[in-house]
């Protein structure tokens, strides 16, 4: 990476969780332009809630978050909305909307006071059905969508808010093999060729070794950030989980059962 | 959201009907007055009798003017209520919102003359009336609002909202047995609900409170519409959750707590207008949405008042008799068509 590129999230000494509770804390990492970066780390570490308080959907608890190189707590809800936009795991309120629309909604930060599209906001939600294959679909409504096309729905809308950074929450969990495949491929195009900056977290360790251009590991300690190939060679998958049940094979980069 | 265009035929098709119901309102009623002899009378013509110019001027219009307020007024805060409790069940009436005005005005009515031990009707002019049902109405309105931020699931906000119910329906019983007749009567006048019998300044009031509610609606459309996405959605697209909820609810305690005051507690029109405007215009936009509910809401309401009248009869029905037989039915015939309701 060269000095040049613009740090879009930038975290140090970061705490997150419920106030008093602390979920996790000694979180740092820095994710450049066009970054693809996963979160991953056993259920419960905290990889929601730094999501959550990435996103500004709560507040942190101690350290620094810096989003284009101000504070995330001096951004007006209005200016975060152009900043970051996200993809949670709550389904929307309303499934009675229709593909089109709900895309549509991503606009709304750059819409006037009662949410008119102009010819930009018009060609952004074209463009982001195009990407994630929608086109066929844009007139079906949420409630007859499959979990995968709807995955793609919340993606697309997340990528008509045009924000240099997208936060997504487990956005393949209770996919099959290839529609995950599908989704994180779609991930990384977006932000190699958009040169979005995104970050999300997963199970998929495998598929996020193989993808992601950095990964941070929750592991409740020293918290390791870096590509995945740094993260291999200094051995942190092979803590994650308890040895006697799941190894870790640095060869082919991916996770086995301890028979 | 998509273009508003297409829609352009279906707002002129409805106010043609409102224009309907709203002429066939006031063509009928317990005084038997010929079509004709109503159009020459709002034309401004001669009639033979009188006392059919009184009527229809003094009395049909001015309750025609109520119902269009009364109607979409209510359909519009049931609106509300469903996209900002993200519930398809919720509606001036399930949330108790009626409730907690039907409390307020029982304490007034059979309450107060308990307490002093006179019935002092100097303070008890509809105003006051109206004054105590709309603050029965915010109370519940507030404390449905502080439950449902602390408790997520959107079906203990419904349980709330019929506890709310079963509570203010046991306090009027008791307020009831204590009550004097006269008082009593007054109270069950009330909660039949009415559209007549409002005077000129009770209909301007009502038209002020409906039209601020309908222009807070209309300045919080944007917002509506992000709520659809649920809030953590909304907050994300720069909706500020405190401030939109705060405008949200003002608007719906005015419209559902200040028609409830003037009219009585009106049944199911605020749940299932809504519904019945999203089958028919088959959209979730709130900028179509907010107008087509009220004139929705509006349409209904004269139709319901007109079949409460019983035409040609000295009698007048309770028109939540009949806005519940109405609404009932089409709640229950979404239920079964749709499967499962969605908003």
């Amino acid at each position: 990476m060269s000095s040049t590129e613009k740090h879009i999230v930038l975290a140090e000494n970061l705490t997150v969780g419920y106030t008093p509770k602390v979920v996790s804390e000694k979180i740092d990492f820095q994710l450049n332009q066009g970054d693809l970066c996963a979160i991953v780390g056993v259920n419960g570490v905290g990889k929601s809630t730094l999501l959550r308080t990435l996103a500004g959907l709560q507040p942190k608890l101690s350290g620094s978050i810096q989003i284009n190189d101000s504070n995330l707590e001096s951004y007006a809800s209005s200016k975060l909305a152009k900043e970051l936009s996200v993809v949670l795991t709550e389904q929307p309120a309303s499934k009675n909307l229709t593909v089109q629309e709900l895309i549509a909604l991503g606009r709304q930060p750059y819409t006037n006071w009662i949410g008119t599209l102009n010819e930009e906001d018009k060609k952004q939600v074209q463009e982001s059905l195009t990407s994630f294959l929608l086109e066929d679909l844009q007139y079906s409504r949420c409630h007859e969508l499959s979990d995968g096309q709807l995955q793609r729905v919340l993606i697309a809308r997340a990528m008509a808010q045009n924000t240099p950074l997208i936060l997504l929450d487990e956005p393949t969990t209770h996919l099959d093999l290839y529609h995950k495949v599908q989704i994180l491929k779609l991930l990384q195009e977006l932000a190699h060729r958009k040169q979005k900056t995104i970050m999300f977290t997963t199970h998929e360790i495998d598929l996020a070794i193989q993808l992601c251009d950095k990964i941070l590991i929750l592991d409740g300690a020293e918290n390791p950030f870096g590509a995945p190939c740094e993260l291999i060679e200094q051995k942190h998958f092979e803590r994650l989980f308890p040895a006697e049940m799941v190894l870790f094979d640095a060869k082919t980069g991916s996770f086995k059962v301890n028979k | 959201m998509g273009n508003l265009k297409p829609y352009r035929f279906s707002f002129i098709l409805i106010f043609l009907v409102l224009g309907l119901a709203w002429l066939l309102n006031i063509s009928l009623g317990s005084v038997a007055i010929p079509f004709k002899a109503t159009f020459s009378i709002l034309f401004g013509g001669q009639v033979d009798i009188e006392s059919w110019n009184y009527i229809i001027w003094n009395y049909r219009i001015p309750k025609a003017f109520t119902a269009v307020l009364v109607g979409g007024g209510l359909s519009l805060s049931g609106l509300l209520m469903q996209t900002l409790f993200r519930n398809p069940l919720a509606g001036p009436f399930v949330l108790g919102i009626s409730s907690g005005a039907s409390l307020g005005a029982a304490l007034l009515l059979m309450g107060a003359s308990l307490i002093t031990g006179f019935a002092s009707f100097s303070f008890l002019n509809d105003f006051s009336l109206a004054l105590a049902a709309s603050i029965g109405s915010f109370l519940v309105l507030l404390v449905v609002m502080i439950v449902a931020n602390r408790v997520k699931d959107t079906m203990a906000l419904l349980i709330i909202g019929l506890m709310f119910g079963s509570i203010t329906a046991a306090i009027v019983s008791v307020l009831a047995y204590f009550s004097s007749a006269e008082n009593l009567q007054r109270f069950i006048f009330w909660s039949f609900g009415s559209v007549g019998n409002l005077s000129t300044q009770q209909v301007i009031l009502l038209s002020i409170i409906v039209c601020v509610g309908v222009l807070l609606s209309i300045i919080s459309i944007k917002r509506l519409n992000a709520f659809l996405l649920g809030e953590n959605y909304a907050q994300s697209l720069g909706v500020s959750l405190k401030k939109s909820r705060l405008i949200i609810i003002i608007a719906t305690g005015l419209l559902a707590g200040g028609i409830t005051a003037f009219a009585g507690p009106i049944a199911f029109i605020g749940l299932a207008v809504p519904h019945l405007t999203r089958q028919i215009f088959d959209t979730m936009e709130h900028r179509i949405l907010i107008p087509s509910v009220f004139l929705y809401g509006a349409i209904l309401m004269l139709l319901c008042d007109t079949i409460a009248q019983l035409p040609n009869s000295a009698n007048v029905l309770p028109i939540n008799a009949i806005t519940s037989l109405v609404g009932a039915p089409v709640v229950i015939w979404l239920l079964v068509r749709k499967r499962k309701m969605l908003f």
